[in-house]
């Protein structure tokens, strides 16, 4: 975990009730599946966003308006400078990917996988991706993970773009391995309808987001686990649905 | 040079800083972040006879200047905390901690406080009779005089490190709780735990927390305390240690000014995980603005 002041260098719309922020300055080096929390001006506790993408001093997020929080969020602008906490929780676990890793990212659970891509890519793992959505207007990111060289799938659920349905409608045959971030209903379809190994990345509401108040804490086969600090990615075996 | 130090019930502390339990676990976690040893002490995450996993998620709500919080005690039990916790917790912090105590029958305060009390480094044993989130628990103790005596009495008969009952401010005279433990044996008084608080999701119509109700604490309750923390020191001899929405080294001197020996943190370690830190650097310049040579002399 990293204290950090980051200037907002970009923030706008992306899709439905979506925005893209990137944030420039001292960002610490973030991995695949760690989320920041920004602390915003009359709000008291910190929001928690999943990092999209971290380099070069560069951290991007990508956010669904959903409360106060992140619809103050939308008015910030270029230059505004924030208190941010970088680099929390544990990150997905790229030495499990396999040849052909499987990416799935329902909603505003799709950004954690764009660093996750990049990475796996880097490493030279067959990146394949599904990206699930309600409906045509709050797609998202398609053509920047064709870009990384993955192949790409996206859903909506009214048929109004890409494959009708849910992301458990697309999955292939033959991935190596799974990582998923999305709706905990999108999370235990592909819990029972996958039988390769692969991991969650969880979402609960926090208090602190870095493991001292126990705000976020889910039952696992291993016993309580805090999913700020001990999550956010836990291996598919062992979470109970 | 200013003097920061402040004796608590026979124990030197290097300062009144003591951030509150609850907020800082077991202190490993933000021994990654800073030395921890620049605190007056700390008191760790409160502990109970059996592992408790807690309240169903949502456990956490915003609010303005402050945050309810409903987790419910969630802790490995008191074996696991001498087996596990403690081995960690010395490896970063060598001065004497403060153990919390919480239970559901007397007899549960009595076991949890003489397992801890054999501790070599607890040094107080700060009994929860005050916690808002578990249902028939520890809150039920706090608001009634006779039920708080007759923990403070069980408690006091199987240890012998000074014990320390923190209240809780959902009562209507918060004194008389005070007095019933001082008169039952209590070295000392902590205040106040958190307020009874909720919050309704206007898009759901339901309480955002999933256990409908649970404990205000922040900024937003500093008068709160601050003016318990008043009534109560003027209404027992023993020494009262204040917290309740401290975020400062100025409110740690204006909770020591209305009669606090020492004062805990709380909420602000969670927004600012710096927090506790902070208020132990800041605190000699805030004295030296105010004229205070010595935190005694309040």
């Amino acid at each position: 975990m990293k204290q950090t002041v980051l200037t907002v260098k970009e923030n706008r719309a992306l899709a439905k009730s979506v925005y893209i922020m990137t944030l420039g300055g001292d960002t610490g080096a973030n991995k695949p599946g760690q989320f920041v929390e920004i602390k915003l001006d009359g709000l008291y506790l910190r929001r928690p966003i999943s990092v999209c993408d971290c380099e070069n001093g560069y951290l991007t997020i990508i956010y669904k308006v959903v409360g106060s929080g992140t619809e103050q969020m939308t008015g910030l602008k270029e230059g505004d400078r924030l208190d941010v906490l970088t680099c929390l929780g544990n990150g997905y676990d790229l030495a499990a990917a396999g040849d052909r890793p499987l990416l799935i990212g329902g909603g505003v659970g799709v950004p954690p996988m764009y660093l996750l891509a990049k990475e796996l890519i880097k490493q030279g793992k067959e990146v394949s991706v599904i990206l699930g959505f309600n409906t045509r207007d709050e797609v998202f990111f398609e053509d920047e993970f064709a870009s990384l060289g993955c192949s790409v799938t996206v859903t909506t659920a009214d048929g109004s773009y890409g494959v009708r349905g849910f992301v458990t409608d697309a999955l292939p045959d033959n991935a190596s391995y799974f990582y998923a971030c999305g709706p905990k209903p999108m999370l235990r379809a592909l819990s029972e309808r996958t039988d390769i190994p692969g991991e969650f990345s969880l979402e609960e509401r926090m208090g602190c987001g870095f493991g001292a108040c126990m705000g976020c804490s889910v039952m696992t086969k291993s016993g309580a686990k805090r999913v700020c600090k001990d999550g956010p990615v836990f291996k598919k075996e062992e979470l109970i649905w | 040079m200013v003097n920061t130090k402040v004796s608590l019930l026979g124990i030197t502390l290097d300062n009144p800083v003591i951030p509150a339990s609850g907020t800082f676990g077991y202190g490993y976690e933000f021994a990654e972040l800073y030395d921890i040893n620049a605190l007056g002490t700390f008191s760790f995450k409160g502990t109970t006879r059996e592992p408790r996993f807690g309240n169903p998620t949502p456990r956490i709500a915003e609010c303005t200047a402050g945050m309810i919080n409903a987790v419910g005690l969630q802790n490995p039990g008191v074996e696991k905390v001498i087996s596990e916790e403690l081995p960690k917790l010395r490896k970063v912090f060598h001065k004497p901690v403060m153990a919390n105590v919480s239970g559901f029958s007397v007899e549960d305060y009595a076991c949890t406080a003489a397992l801890l009390d054999k501790e070599e480094q607890v040094g107080w044993i700060e009994i929860n009779v005050s916690c808002p989130n578990v249902h028939g628990g520890g809150m039920s103790f706090g608001t009634e005089p006779k039920a708080a005596a007759e923990v403070t009495t069980a408690v006091k008969k199987v240890t012998t490190k000074p014990i320390i009952l923190k209240l809780s401010p959902n009562v209507t005279d918060i004194t008389a709780i005070a007095k019933a433990c001082e008169d039952a044996g209590a070295d000392g008084i902590s205040l106040i735990n958190t307020l009874l608080g909720m919050r309704i999701d206007l898009k759901t119509r339901k309480p955002v927390i999933a256990n409908t109700m649970g404990g205000f604490s922040g900024p937003a309750v500093f008068p709160v305390a601050l003016r318990m923390v008043y009534q109560t020191a003027r209404a027992v001899k023993i020494p009262v240690i204040g917290m309740g929405g401290v975020t400062s080294a100025e409110d740690v001197l204006e909770m020591m000014m209305a009669g606090a020996k020492a004062v805990e943190v709380g909420a602000a370690n969670l927004i600012d995980p710096f927090a506790s830190k902070k208020i132990v650097e800041n605190l000699p310049r805030a004295m030296e603005k105010y004229g205070i040579k010595d935190l005694n002399e309040l």
